[in-house]
């Protein structure tokens, strides 16, 4: 997918100026409330119209100030999940569901009705009225709605917003497994570090109607850790568990991490914050954490008054701590030292 | 029963089937004037709002006596639309039934104005990125989410077009088996003498029909409240 926009739109005391080319598939508009995002999605959506500038999708003008050029949303082949479900309250679900299917003509028909409702596990309500449907679920026959319409470029408005944390990232999987089974480009909107992470390849950091920089995910965390308590987001996809002593073992890179949250289930994604994570200059003799890892510095970074540290622990396995100037100075801590990194079993927030 | 005449038997069912065709022959207009105020921003808007609900404020003896002068012989469409096409309404059953839906006109667009406004957004959003046209999202979309709204108004019009006198008069008159409907009559038995109690007997038949009105209406909005 390929995107080109220059966009200007005035209204009341907010001004969006916007201008930015994007190729890639998962690309994320990141910013605060407020900043932009939602008018930048509807223009390019063609729900609102601008005052001048250009869209360009895949090489077709969508939108062209100079020409009088402004195709309509219907006929622009873009698919759209906002933040609440928005569903038909008149229709069923499978009313719903085949809404975009009908209208989408048949050369462009390239999504499988049952094969969206598999990916999506919705064949169960498929006769249901929307009003009988859980939160969840409601997002995942919006998203099946969208996806069905077969669109070029689907735009998800902060799709996991309204949910709360556990369905957020019950909804994550699949999101992520629709888009890349029917490989659908996404422009994803959040203002949420953790789902961009998640959710995308590229981002757009937007502040105040402009766009700042066209960076990664990745890198604005690292920019923002010494900013957030919190501070870095370390995201580990772990795969086959066992259970050891009430708490669960999973494979990492060429170790085993101990995990409280962990449970039965073949996968799963884990957030471990770069602050819950001490790193030992020697190894300690005797030490309640119950994961020891023994790791290389590849390299340091200055995060306002933190130093975060990028660690290489065997296999493919790479963390990300985070510690004060004087605590580098003491360790010794330089690329290609040898650090010991212990974390509590009960650090890791199992996310999916 | 009760001793009514042929003429007030033929009374009752012109009410009714003056106020019913009134009410199917507003709905498409009246839909559209409520889509066009709630949906589309245009110049002269406030001119619009007004001149739907000004039948709500004027007399009905003036918008009967408005219609009487446009629609007559001499009138404006009177004389180059309706004359060379060869109808008269006046002092005809369809001049009541032009009166009525004059009259009942803004109750009928309001309601269906309140359910449109109350419509998200985001669903015609939706509807029309999913490659439905604005044609497509109004019958697929709008219609079936407002119909509440639009049985509302269809309910109130009808009743309003039961007791419609002042205008029907003007432009249909009272012609006893023609265009007298039961208010017309109930206005004749009174002011005649001994007429008291067929008088009576027309306003039962009037509460009757309301009753059975305001019931169904209650019954339908109750099935779609259960529906949903």
């Amino acid at each position: 997918m390929e995107l080109q926009v220059t966009l200007q739109k005035r209204f009341n005391n907010f001004h969006l100026d916007v201008e930015f080319e994007v190729q890639g598939e998962r690309i994320g508009v990141f910013g605060p409330s407020g900043c932009g995002k939602s008018t930048l999605v509807g223009l390019i959506a063609g729900l609102s119209k601008p005052d001048r500038g250009k869209v360009i999708l895949d090489g077709e003008t969508l939108y062209d100030g100079t020409k009088n050029l402004n195709i309509r949303p219907e006929h622009r082949r873009v698919g759209m999940v906002f933040q609440r479900p928005s569903l038909f309250p008149h229709l069923s679900v499978k009313g719903n569901l085949t809404y975009g299917l009908k209208r989408c003509s048949t050369a462009n028909r390239k999504i499988a009705f049952d094969d969206v409702v598999e990916v999506l596990q919705i064949k169960h309500l498929m006769d249901r009225g929307v009003k009988y449907l859980s939160g969840g679920e409601k997002q995942r026959v919006a998203i099946g709605r969208a996806v069905l319409g077969n669109p070029r470029l689907l735009l998800l408005d902060e799709p996991l917003s309204a949910l709360d944390d556990s369905l957020k990232f019950n909804i994550v999987p699949f999101l992520k497994d629709v888009c890349s089974t029917f490989t659908i480009p996404y422009l994803f909107i959040s203002h949420s570090l953790l789902e961009m992470q998640i959710m995308t390849d590229q981002v757009l950091n937007l502040s105040d109607g402009r766009v700042l920089e066209k960076t990664t995910a990745e890198a604005l965390v690292r920019a923002r850790m010494g900013e957030s308590m919190a501070g870095y987001m370390n995201l580990l996809r772990l795969t086959s568990p066992q259970p050891v002593d009430g708490i669960y073992a999973y494979n990492w890179g060429n170790q085993q991490l101990l995990i409280a949250s962990g449970d039965n289930q073949p996968e799963g994604l884990f957030e471990l914050l770069s602050t819950e994570i001490i790193l030992f200059k020697s190894h300690p003799e005797a030490i309640s954490a119950r994961n020891l890892l023994q790791c290389r510095v590849i390299r340091t970074f200055e995060a306002r008054h933190r130093v975060g540290v990028d660690l290489d622990c065997g296999g493919d396995g790479h963390l990300v701590a985070e510690v004060s100037r004087q605590a580098v100075e003491e360790l010794g801590i330089m690329e290609g030292s040898e650090v010991y990194a212990a974390v509590k079993a009960t650090a890791f927030r199992k996310l999916v | 029963m009760l001793g009514f005449t042929p003429a007030d038997y033929s009374a009752i069912l012109l009410s009714v089937k003056v106020a019913t065709t009134a009410t199917l022959l507003s709905l498409p207009f009246a839909f559209a004037v409520a889509y066009v105020m709630t949906y589309r921003r245009f110049r002269g808007m406030v001119a619009l709002d007004v001149a739907v609900n000004l039948p709500l404020t004027l007399p009905p003896v003036v918008i009967g006596y408005i219609l009487l002068i446009l629609l007559g012989r001499e009138g404006l469409i009177g004389r180059h639309v309706l004359q060379p096409l060869g109808i008269q309404l006046i002092f005809t059953w369809k001049a009541a039934v032009i009166a009525t839906a004059v009259v009942g006109f803004p109750l009928m667009v309001r309601p269906m104005r309140t359910a449109m406004e109350a419509i998200d957004e985001r669903l015609i959003h939706v509807s029309r990125l999913l490659g439905a046209g604005w044609f497509d999202t109004i019958i697929t979309v709008i219609l079936p989410v407002s119909v509440r709204g639009i049985i509302a108004g269809s309910v109130l019009m009808f009743a309003r077009g039961l007791g419609e006198f002042g205008a029907t008069v003007i432009v249909a008159g009272n012609i006893p088996g023609v265009t007298q409907t039961i208010p017309l009559a109930i206005y004749e038995y009174a002011s005649s003498p001994r007429g008291d109690v067929m008088a009576l007997s027309l306003c039962a038949i009037s509460i009757a029909i309301s009753v059975v009105v305001l019931v169904f209406h209650e019954w339908l909005a109750r099935r779609m409240v259960r529906r949903d």
